[in-house]
């Protein structure tokens, strides 16, 4: 499996790592205990199919990415800066 | 006062040649980490231009040469080495002092690629790497900054903890391409 980071360029997966769901991008306003929280840390699909994920590009640019892909064929469909996400430059 | 010597991490173990390959530690001189603070990006690379003649790269490349060069190391972040940076720069970007934090090694010789492939996962097909091409990767299992200083020539920057390691890494490598290439 290969990801194109947006900096680096066409790499090989054993420089990446994967943290888990997008939903990690967005954590939770309210500093107390709520459902939200419970929603941040613990649930989760299991789709099969497009799902999109944070994937940290450690052994390179270091940079934090959003990848959507596909968990049935393994296609990468899209790959992001997480941080131009979030500041709506993507 | 306890006099200290400075004493190479691969005291003993580089220079290697191999199949006419060479493996050698170049000594770069200091090495300075410049990261320019947010909305400062053209500032820092126009001042670091006035101080050493040159700019801020863009990813995955290096400006200078020799003795003042600057090569993109991550996202934000670019190393100057062989040049001392004047603090003036502070303002604009934040600087670190990584001269002893890393070993830079210097693999030339006919057919370099190849050691490298065995190495790490870049491309460095000659029509997609050329010289003055930075990457950061992986060197076995350790993170390298990979930078191609000549058509037959790459420097290898890795954490200085793990010098012999890479040298036994580049060894193995060396001879085992060397070994195929007797086959042939």
């Amino acid at each position: 499996m290969r990801i194109k980071c947006p900096l680096c360029g066409d790499r090989d997966s054993r420089e990446f790592t994967p943290m888990g769901h997008e939903t990690y991008m967005n954590r939770p306003d309210d500093e107390g205990w709520s459902p939200a929280w419970d929603n941040y840390l613990h649930l989760r699909d299991n789709p099969a199919g497009i799902t999109r994920e944070m994937w940290y590009h450690g052994a390179g640019c270091t940079s934090w990415l959003r990848v959507e892909r596909d968990t049935v064929t393994h296609d990468i469909l899209r790959v992001e800066l997480a941080v131009d996400v979030k500041r709506g430059n993507a | 006062m306890v006099k200290l010597l400075a004493k190479s991490p691969v005291e003993g173990l580089v220079p290697l040649e191999i199949n006419g390959l060479t493996l050698t530690e170049s000594g770069p001189g200091p090495i300075t980490s410049v990261a320019p603070y947010a909305g400062q990006e053209a500032a820092a690379s126009g001042a670091l231009k006035a101080l050493i003649g040159a700019e801020m790269p863009s990813p995955n490349r290096s400006t200078g040469r020799e003795g003042a060069r600057v090569v993109w190391t991550g996202a934000g972040q670019a190393m100057v080495i062989g040049a001392d940076v004047d603090p003036s720069l502070a303002q604009h970007a934040a600087l670190t002092d990584q001269s002893d934090a890393w070993i830079t090694f210097k693999l030339q010789g006919q057919g370099v690629e190849d050691v490298l492939a065995r190495l790490t996962p870049l491309d460095l097909n000659p029509g997609v790497f050329k010289t003055g091409h930075a990457a950061r990767s992986q060197l076995g299992h350790m993170n390298a900054v990979f930078l191609k200083v000549a058509a037959d020539a790459f420097e290898s920057m890795i954490f200085r903890s793990m010098a012999r390691t890479a040298v036994h890494e580049f060894e193995i490598a060396m001879k085992a391409v060397a070994a195929r290439a007797a086959l042939s």
